[in-house]
């Protein structure tokens, strides 16, 4: 909706301000504002985020692909990416590349789908 | 991990062999054993400002360290050569679409005094979720893989070497694959990048909600490896219809960035604020930005500023677009600028050429060195009111822009309300801003609630992390990585590398094709790519705008040049003419091995000459001779004003025009002149050469030929011409008063020896 100019009926509140307490509120509003979203932030992953963290395993990119759309299909983004890596790596004796190898190829799905139905539902 | 490295100094790698000045960088052998190279560090350098140096006859109060090799700017000659480099950070954007000719443009730019690589990226790669590998060729910018990136910074590794300072490398950790985005940077070594969740809603449609939880987590990678920050700001500055109304919404849309930043552990002093003064002439651009530099600078201390230059108002006249960034550096002068970005005066008409990157990099080491130390002899006047109540009047709008989000239910119910890019200026609005649906854009509906066992086994990841005890990234716990034994950012060399994966769009295919220039050294006009023939013709016609641009289409093709485009044209007189710029490919390799090329004359420098001179004296007589009225090019020599003869001390005196050549005989014996100049710019029938024969023949017979040094000038004279009539140089088109004094002392140095 177009608005004329309404600054100076706006502002009385602000007239009394110093510029110290001018700018001090502009910094309290912008993080009144930013705070739902660190929060949203801190309590959500995504997509990218997870491949992220998959990379940072030494994981390479073709294979961070198959294995986060893989955890996202079977519903299992929340748990983490990364964490479904290490459980199969633990479950398998293996280091985290040679279970991403694996999972990468399609292999032990099952297993992943039945630990976290049973644990952690 | 790797040390984040801030104090400038470089690791050298003595194992690898250095550019030559001389030689071209070898892009073959740049791509030889690419899966093995790692970055020698990480992080942002800046420039140390030296508070009061010394360079050649002057003294700095605003210029950093010197480079071991550069190209200085055009009128250093008159100064030394010195080459003052300012003391902020000079930003160059690339943008050709192939990083095999983006380096060799990085190489040019930073010989310049760049020293902040941007790559933009490929269109269309902000909504790619996920990593692209190998070597794609990009529209308006490259595809940003692993293999481009560290092909490019281990280019930028031999050229900061060559040049002798540190060069931040610089991409995008915007769009849909923000966080792995952030990681590939933080492996292989990229010092500085674009991150604002605010650009990817507004600009790129991708889904609020998305874009900000992707954002915490790229943001805590880059501050792991001190990578500096650059926000979105600016671009709605570029954005909006009328971008001087934006200022208020632009103080909130850095404030929202900032204040995100921090939250998720990035150091304030690696946030950047990519600021742009928003105005151009005809506006009057001081009057509106200056209030507006400073509002942004009392409300963001602390954090850096990246000053940006116009591009909202940019037009196909580079001069144009050049007065108005100098402008913008003056801003940047009158208040701070950490960086410096720069914005090729091309950017109105097309994808930048190099060169133009090399210009728009002279432009602002030019301006902030021809500035250097104005805040000591000029102050803004923060009392006026045209400063200091517009500086208020801004900071409330922006105070009252963000109460009216809170009411209005926050970020995102602001977004969906259309408060961002709208062109009234806050309070005022147009309801022209861009409206984004919270459950809408690219990429919707992808986050998801972190489950109470979430886990991620590795170091720098933002949010809840349920990691077993005794594991964090506080104090005397283990590194979650350790879950794993070690992950990429703590131990490079876990990256893993992807070379090629389209056997037809890469490097080694396009190499194959200009591979024949390369290795025969064949020379072809190129702007962007190597080989692409592009030229440019400036020319004016005297026909009107619409008729003179189809004209000068028609000319192109008669020069053989083929894609013609008119790329500039402006009115000089509607019906009197156009001025024009052309450009065109041309299809022409020259082998510079069947180039005859005369060596070339050593010039003496202008203290040299004027030593000789103080100690000897030395006089010149000069004329055009026979029937030849064309004085400029004698006057151009001798003139102090065009840097002639007598700007050297040399005493001349110039006899006119027509002048008979016993006349000028008969003045240089009276005068005991040390040369005789005659100049002859007519030549049907060969009267240049009968001149010049003439003016030998007589001296001879006169029995004075032993005392003057004889020299022709003349547009069509070569010296091979003029020795052939018995004199003792010529000279042609081009010549400066230089080269003839040079000449002149060179000669008499040889009789005197």
């Amino acid at each position: 909706m177009a608005r004329e100019d309404t600054y100076l009926a706006w502002r009385e509140h602000l007239a009394g301000l110093s510029d110290e307490q001018l700018e001090g509120r502009f910094w309290d509003l912008v993080q009144e504002i930013v705070d739902p979203l660190v929060e949203l932030a801190r309590t959500h992953t995504s997509p990218s985020i997870e491949r992220s963290v998959l990379m940072r395993m030494g994981i390479d990119s073709r294979k961070t692909m198959a294995i986060v759309s893989e955890v996202e299909k079977r519903g299992l983004l929340g748990h983490g990416a990364g964490h479904v890596v290490l459980y199969c790596a633990q479950q398998w004796g293996t280091d985290v590349r040679a279970a991403a190898e694996r999972l990468a190829a399609g292999e032990g799905w099952d297993e992943v789908e039945a630990h976290w139905a049973v644990h952690h539902d | 991990m790797t040390e984040a490295r801030r104090d400038g100094q470089r690791q050298t790698s003595p194992a690898r062999s250095g550019l030559q000045p001389e030689e071209k960088l070898d892009i073959v052998e740049l791509l030889r054993d690419l899966e093995h190279y790692r970055p020698r560090r990480k992080g942002w350098t800046w420039r140390k400002r030296v508070p009061h140096q010394v360079i050649g006859p002057f003294e700095y109060r605003e210029t950093s360290p010197s480079l071991a090799r550069s190209v200085p700017l055009p009128s250093a000659r008159y100064f030394g050569n010195i080459d003052p480099q300012p003391d902020t950070v000079i930003t160059t954007e690339i943008a050709s679409g192939r990083f095999e000719d983006d380096i060799r443009r990085m190489r040019m730019a930073a010989w310049h005094g760049a020293d902040h690589m941007m790559v933009i990226r490929t269109a269309g790669q902000s909504h790619m979720d996920g990593l692209l590998e190998g070597t794609p060729e990009g529209v308006g910018g490259i595809a940003v893989t692993r293999k481009q990136v560290r092909a490019t910074r281990k280019a930028l590794d031999l050229i900061e070497d060559e040049v002798g300072r540190p060069i931040n490398f610089h991409s995008y950790v915007s769009g849909v694959a923000g966080p792995e985005m952030a990681v590939m940077f933080a492996e292989e070594g990229v010092n500085g990048a674009h991150q604002d969740p605010q650009y990817n809603v507004l600009y790129r449609n991708i889904n609020m909600y998305r874009s900000f939880v992707d954002a915490a987590e790229a943001k805590r990678v880059m501050a792991s490896a001190r990578m500096a920050q650059i926000d979105g700001a600016h671009n709605a500055n570029a954005t909006a219809r009328e971008a001087w109304k934006v200022m208020p919404e632009l103080l909130v849309q850095h404030g929202i960035n900032c204040a995100f930043s921090v939250a998720v552990g990035m150091p304030k002093e690696d946030i950047c604020l990519s600021t742009v003064p928003p105005d151009a002439p005809p506006a009057p651009k001081l009057r509106l930005d200056l209030p507006y530099a400073i509002a942004l600078r009392d409300l963001f201390k602390g954090y850096k500023m990246r000053a940006q230059q116009n591009t909202r108002y940019i037009e196909s006249c580079g001069r144009e677009a050049t007065v108005t960034h100098v402008l913008d550096l003056l801003i940047s002068r009158l208040t701070s600028a950490d960086i410096q970005s720069t914005i090729t005066p091309d950017e109105g008409r097309n994808v930048p050429w190099h060169y133009n990157n090399v210009h728009a990099v002279n432009t602002a080491r030019q301006a902030l060195v021809g500035l250097d130390g104005l805040r000591d002899i000029v102050k803004v006047d923060r009392e006026s009111p045209d400063v200091k109540d517009k500086v208020r009047e801004l900071k409330e709008r922006a105070v009252l822009f963000l109460e009216g989000m809170i009411r209005d239910g926050g970020y995102f119910a602001a977004v969906e309300q259309a408060y961002f890019v709208d062109s009234g200026l806050y309070p005022e609005t147009h309801d022209d801003g861009i409206a984004r649906k919270a459950d809408g854009g690219v990429a919707a509906g992808s986050i998801v609630e972190r489950a109470a066992d979430y886990l991620a086994p590795v170091c720098h990841h933002f949010g809840a992390n349920h990691l077993p005890e005794g594991y964090g990234e506080g104090d005397g716990e283990r590194k979650p990585c350790e879950l794993i034994g070690g992950c990429t950012l703590c131990d490079g060399e876990r990256v893993p590398f992807i070379d090629e994966l389209d056997p037809e769009d890469n490097v080694n295919v396009r190499l194959a094709k200009t591979a024949e220039l390369r290795e025969r050294g064949l020379i072809k006009p190129e702007v962007e790519w190597a080989g692409d023939g592009w030229v440019v013709v400036t020319m004016f016609l005297p026909a009107s705008e619409r008729v003179a641009e189809f004209a000068a289409l028609e000319l192109g093709k008669a020069m053989n040049l083929r894609d013609c485009e008119v790329i500039h044209k402006q009115v000089m007189h509607p019906a009197e003419g156009t001025l024009l710029e052309v450009k065109g490919r041309l299809d022409v390799t020259v082998d510079p091995a069947t180039l005859v090329i005369p060596s070339k004359p050593e010039v003496l420098s202008p203290d040299e000459v004027r030593a000789f001179v103080a100690e000897h004296g030395l006089k010149v007589v000069g004329a055009t001779v026979g029937n030849d009225e064309h004085s400029v090019g004698m006057r151009e020599i001798l003139d102090i004003k065009h840097g002639g003869l007598e700007g050297f001390g040399i005493e001349c005196f110039y006899l006119g025009t027509s002048v008979p050549v016993e006349k000028l005989i008969d003045a240089a014996i009276e005068h005991a002149a040390d040369a005789i100049l005659i100049s002859t710019i007519i030549t049907h029938g060969d009267v240049h050469r009968l001149n010049m024969q003439r003016l030998n023949d007589l001296c001879v017979e006169k029995g004075v030929r032993d005392r003057f040094l004889l020299i022709g000038g003349g547009t069509q004279v070569t010296n091979e011409d003029a020795l052939a009539c018995g004199m003792d140089a010529g000279f042609g088109r081009g010549t400066k008063g230089i080269d003839v004094a040079s000449m002149i002392v060179k000669k008499l140095r040889e009789r005197q020896a």
